[in-house]
């Protein structure tokens, strides 16, 4: 008997997934082979010559292939799925890690002063709301690269929620708790480090949650845009080769890495977090 | 007159208007001294403005005229010269306990070496009777036990003086008495001058030497500073049979329900006069338990003050 309640959702995940895997299969079989469907017809599936749907079989076994050797690079057009996250990746790091920089000491600014706040405010509403992808052309004319234009695309469009979020932490860290730092004469650097980021940490690392989530949902659309490498690439490139099959797999680690990358965000929240 | 330990002199605080609104003035020229080792409570009802002043003599805010003088010193801005206890939030809640006293001691003297910050904290730990609970964050912490980590670190950056702001409102009663002793048992091993607020008068006559009275606002003002002549060492549950004990009360239970709405009154304003050929005026001490002890009176000295 199952007590736990972590196991029972295991089991019903796992038989929701069989479930929704099983329909699927058995839903979309290729048409000319539902008399006939030899074992070797079935494992040659991918040679067929109409494109279709791929089958949940067809994408395990890619995937199997793909993982078993994630990082080769044959060329411009027959790169591993590994090294092409890990293009994704990198350029993601970059402009998210290009935009806390400025973000946090910004928002830090905005937060404590406002008449920094009052300054600041009508640029940051307006800029926020562009769609990060309108800056591409503007990107590659004055950047003259698609790289740099890809890791600028992710800049911009992280350091909105981080940059929001750090100054109303900041803002909103507990008028006792300055007080503590005041009645003990901590200098304003020593209020910052040692009272206000630690007030307002779990704030501003909420806001750099949502900015990876997005950083990630951009890469994709960003590196469709450009072509060259990545996974955004590696999508479109398939699709222009029909190959639905590393299509659907390709979305599949999208979504793995896209989580990954929150749940480490989420820990990293969780360490940062106090009670009061 | 005696020279005070801490001398505020003329104080007025008025907030500036809200949108719509006047601006408030929640006291106005108001004069009181401390002397050094004295335990000072001052009570009155809640809004009259007891934690305004307290927040300037903190120099956590300033007043709108006036000074406070410290060992002859004026007070401008927070100091570690000057400990503050508030009601709720004196801790940092993401370190322990032990770090917030460490974080003060470490400010205090910047110089000291790890091991001694470190011996110098756990003393005052240990004085609230914490020890054990060195590692524990405040939100693992009962609210007492919170106030005490809180009352460690006022002692512990051995302050001129000590301020607290209803340390004790929002425990329980048994709690409460408990760390009343403590308290009182700390302050009388280190002779720190205390200046506490409290709206409990059993608190306030249990722990000071002296309270302030003060009347409602806006313009409230502090109308007497009543002795309290019951001799250390008290102990709660002896003190009530001290015979001096329900005159005080019944004194500062009248001033409450009767004499702080009576005489608060707007009109009262003392500008009338300009700054420079006023008199600066002191409360007036009283002692509710003269009649008790010998035949001389009660030294209500009002209406001079009111002049
Ligand atoms: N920052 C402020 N701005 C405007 N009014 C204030 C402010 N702080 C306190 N007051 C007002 O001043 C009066 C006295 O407040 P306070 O000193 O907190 O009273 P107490 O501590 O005696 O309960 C109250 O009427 C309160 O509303
Ligand atoms: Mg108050």
């Amino acid at each position: 008997m199952l007590r736990s309640l972590t196991a029972r959702a295991a089991v019903l995940s796992m038989v929701l997934l069989v479930f929704f895997l099983g329909v699927w299969e058995l839903a979309n079989q290729p048409p000319e082979a539902k008399e006939a469907l030899t074992e070797y017809e079935r494992l040659m599936g991918g040679s067929e010559p109409q494109a279709r749907v791929p089958n949940p079989s067809e994408i395990g076994k890619l995937a199997v292939a793909e993982l078993s050797d994630p990082f080769y690079d044959k060329g411009p057009n027959d790169k591993g799925i590994g090294l092409q996250l890990l293009y994704s990746i990198k350029r993601v790091m970059f402009g998210y890690f290009l935009a806390a920089l400025i973000a946090i000491p910004v928002g830090f600014l905005v937060g404590m002063s406002p008449l920094m706040h009052k300054a600041l405010d009508p640029f940051i509403q307006v800029l926020k709301p562009i769609s990060p992808l309108a800056w591409m052309p503007l990107a590659l004319f004055i950047l003259k690269d698609s790289e740099v234009s890809s890791v600028f695309v992710i800049f911009i469009c992280s350091i909105w929620p981080m940059l929001i979020n750090t100054a109303f932490g900041v803002g909103a860290v507990k008028k006792d708790w300055i007080n503590i730092a005041r009645t003990h004469e901590l200098g304003k650097l020593r209020t910052a480090v040692t009272v206000i980021l630690p007030a307002a940490a779990p704030t501003i690392l909420t806001g750099m949650r949502i900015s990876i989530g997005i950083a990630w949902l951009v890469i994709v659309a960003a590196e469709m845009l450009v072509g060259g490498t990545g996974i955004g690439y590696y999508v479109w490139n398939e699709w222009n080769n029909l190959d639905l099959t590393a299509v659907v797999f390709s979305i599949l680690m999208i979504g793995i890495v896209g989580m990954l990358l929150d749940m480490m965000l989420a820990r990293a929240t969780r360490l940062v977090q106090y009670e009061e | 007159m005696e020279k005070y330990f801490l001398d505020a002199q003329d104080l007025t605080k008025t907030f500036p208007a809200p949108k719509g609104g006047d601006p408030l003035t929640v006291f106005e020229n108001q004069s009181f001294g401390i002397n050094k080792g004295e335990f000072i409570c001052i009570i009155g009802h809640s809004g009259c403005g007891k934690s305004t002043i307290l927040n300037v003599l903190a120099g956590l805010d300033e007043a709108t005229s006036g000074v406070v003088l410290m060992d002859g010193r004026e007070v401008a801005g927070p100091s570690l010269d000057r400990g503050v206890v508030f009601q709720h939030y004196s801790l940092l809640p993401w370190i322990s306990s032990l770090r917030n006293i460490t974080f003060a001691v470490r400010a205090r003297w910047p110089s000291w070496r790890k091991e001694q910050v470190l011996h110098h904290s756990m003393k005052y730990l240990d004085m609230v009777g914490l020890a054990g609970a060195e590692s524990r964050k405040p939100s693992q912490l009962s609210g007492g036990m919170r106030q005490r980590v809180s009352i460690a670190r006022a002692f512990a950056i051995e302050p001129k003086l000590l301020l607290m702001d209803e340390p004790f409102g929002a425990l329980d009663a048994l709690t409460r008495g408990i760390i009343q002793e403590e308290l009182m048992k700390i302050w009388e091993q280190t002779n720190q001058t205390v200046f506490m607020i409290t709206h409990d008068v059993d608190e306030a006559i249990l722990l000071a030497d002296r309270i302030l009275l003060m009347t409602n606002g806006p313009y409230a003002h502090i109308a007497e500073s009543v002795i309290i002549d019951i001799p250390r060492h008290r102990e709660r549950t002896e003190i009530i049979h001290h015979p001096n004990y329900y005159p005080i009360r019944n004194h500062l239970v009248e001033f409450l329900v009767k004499r702080s709405k009576e005489l608060a009154n707007p009109e009262m304003r003392t500008q009338v006069e300009p700054r420079e050929t006023r008199k600066r005026v002191y409360p007036p001490n009283v002692n509710p338990a003269a009649d008790v002890n010998s035949s001389s009176n009660k030294i209500i000295d009002l209406e001079k003050h009111k002049a």
